[in-house]
């Protein structure tokens, strides 16, 4: 063992192994899947303060604090208010495995709500893709339903707004 | 009312994409050590730290005690604050409140991160809500991405307006001995890069940085026997929204996070023509976009005018009001530190000690914190004591 502290490799240690977690979707949540899985449509909530029709359906108006009964249903269309193409790889926290790309990701104002609801749309030519245009969500079969966000297989352009 | 405060020293290590030569705790060690010697005070003489990073990010828990000897706060009051990507901005306006309040006299503020010891996008995946989010989100980039193809359609800015924002930066980080990536960028060499997500470019984004930033505040009495010229708090304010983008993000009105925090700060500070009256602004702007964007937010100009405010040079150097010249976001981001840094540099051109980039006569200084789902943290330092 030397007793001077002369410069030597550096080493490092790793963790790659998978850590599981459970979490409650909640009351509305879950009305908001089973929805799905029922009329093939979405579901909102309405504050009684300021008005807003959230979606997904939460219990509180963060703004307004306060509590939120008034389910509104919504139909399954909506418009793109923002979209981009991801092309870059990277590990899925989800699965520990690349997800594929490309793919494009959608900030979607559905039709009849105040907020934005985020997915995919299966439009990845930037030619065919522009903010406004009106989206119609395409669903899973209903026996291949699991109560999740890929129940909604993905968004398409359905027009021009 | 509180007691006036002043930041009194600054310390930062020298940023690189990967540091295996230290631990976590050996990095902020060389970032305190560095702050008390810019206030020429000893550890003996901090009172209480404020310290934080992205919240597990490197998987490690209750970083407040884990990094105890780096940060010296061995049996000293220490907590622990972490926000996102304000995390900087946060445990300074945290450790100023320590100091306001009356209670403490001297605190430190730490941010730091070590990029290199996580799958950062895969960590940023794991901010977004598990259960509405996570299947569609990618990390920071998209998001960033959303909001410009939103303003593009809205006021026509185009992909080279916001390559103007990564030019000048990159080009301002070659002023700065502590930036990341000190190779100078031009529009066309970001317009030639990889597109990572539409429309946003390998040289529009920010990079994943190791590194760690500290800062000391001290009380009204004594901050001016530390050092001839402190950076006084003028002004600071929080606004933080929603973990779910689809709440936290309406591009009809554009970032109101940003729009209320920095409104709430001119208040504070008396500011009404933040052009006129800032001397340089220190913008957590982690994207070319934000560049042109959110300075409309915070009111340098109106809405969809920022690409010309930027294209006459207004924000360049030299300019009526220079906007990063630590060279910013684009050029470090070692995410918890990040927006420590904006302030550190806010500070450092008020105590004129930027060297090579040190904008002349500072009196007023602005700096922002920006995170997660958009919120936002503004604060103004200024070399004038508040009345």
């Amino acid at each position: 063992m030397p007793k001077d502290n002369a410069p030597i490799e550096r080493l490092e240690t790793t963790f790659t192994y998978p850590m599981p977690y459970e979490w409650s979707i909640g009351l509305y949540g879950s009305r908001f899947f089973q929805e799905i899985k029922k009329n093939r449509r979405f579901i909102g909530i309405k504050c009684d303060g300021c008005k807003k029709v959230y979606v997904p359906p939460r219990r509180v108006c963060g703004p307004c604090f306060k509590e939120l009964t008034e389910l509104v249903p919504l139909s399954d269309t909506g418009v793109i208010t923002a979209f981009s193409v991801v092309n870059y790889p990277f590990i899925d926290p989800n699965t520990g495995k690349q997800r594929p790309i490309p793919y494009t990701y959608g900030y979607i104002q559905l039709d009849g709500a105040d907020n934005i609801f985020s997915h995919i749309i299966n439009e990845m030519d930037l030619s065919k893709i522009k903010v406004g245009m009106k989206v119609r969500a395409v669903f899973k079969d209903k026996k291949d339903m699991k109560g999740n966000t890929q129940d909604i297989k993905y968004f398409e352009i359905i027009g021009e707004d | 009312m509180g007691r006036r405060v002043a930041i009194v020293g600054t310390g930062q290590t020298y940023h690189k994409s990967h540091r295996p030569d230290v631990t976590s705790k050996e990095m902020i060690y060389e970032a305190v050590t560095a702050a008390l010697a810019d206030a020429e005070l000893t550890i003996r003489d901090i009172d209480a730290v404020v310290i934080g990073n992205m919240d597990h990010f490197e998987s490690i828990n209750y970083v407040d005690a884990y990094s105890v000897e780096g940060s010296g706060a061995f049996m000293k009051p220490i907590m622990k604050v972490t926000t996102g990507g304000t995390t900087g901005t946060t445990v300074a306006i945290a450790a100023y409140y320590h100091v306001a309040s009356g209670l403490f006299d001297r605190v430190m503020a730490i941010g730091f991160e070590k990029n290199s010891e996580s799958d950062t996008t895969g960590a940023i995946i794991t901010c977004s809500d598990a259960i509405w989010d996570r299947f569609s989100y990618s990390g920071a980039i998209p998001s960033l991405a959303t909001e410009a193809t939103a303003y593009m359609e809205k006021y026509g800015a185009t992909q080279e307006d916001a390559a103007l924002i990564g030019e000048r930066d990159r080009n301002h980080a070659l002023n700065n001995p502590y930036a990341h990536l000190q190779k100078p960028l031009t529009v066309a060499d970001i317009m030639g890069s990889p597109m990572l997500a539409y429309p946003i470019k390998l040289g529009d984004i920010c990079p994943r940085s190791d590194g760690a930033c500290a800062c000391i505040m001290a009380a009204d009495g004594i901050a001016q026997k530390l050092t001839r010229r402190p950076a006084w708090f003028k002004a600071v304010s929080v606004r933080h929204t929603y973990t779910w983008f689809g709440d936290s993000t309406d591009y009809n009105k554009g970032l109101v996070s940003m729009q209320r925090a920095s409104k709430e700060a001119y208040t504070q500070a008396g500011i009404r023509n933040p052009v006129e009256e800032l001397d340089v602004a220190e913008l957590y702007l982690p994207y070319t976009w934000a560049g042109l964007k959110w300075i409309e937010d915070i009111g340098f100009c109106g809405p969809g005018e920022a690409a010309r405010f930027v294209g006459d040079r207004n924000t360049h150097m030299g300019g009526k009001l220079p906007i990063n010249p630590s060279g910013g976001v684009i050029s470090t981001n070692c995410i918890g530190a990040t927006a420590l840094l904006r302030v550190a540099e806010a500070a450092i051109q008020i105590m004129g000690k930027g060297g090579k980039r040190q904008v002349p006569d500072v009196k007023n200084a602005l700096a922002t914190g920006f995170g997660g789902c958009f919120w936002s943290d503004v604060v103004i330092l200024s070399s004038e004591r508040p009345a």
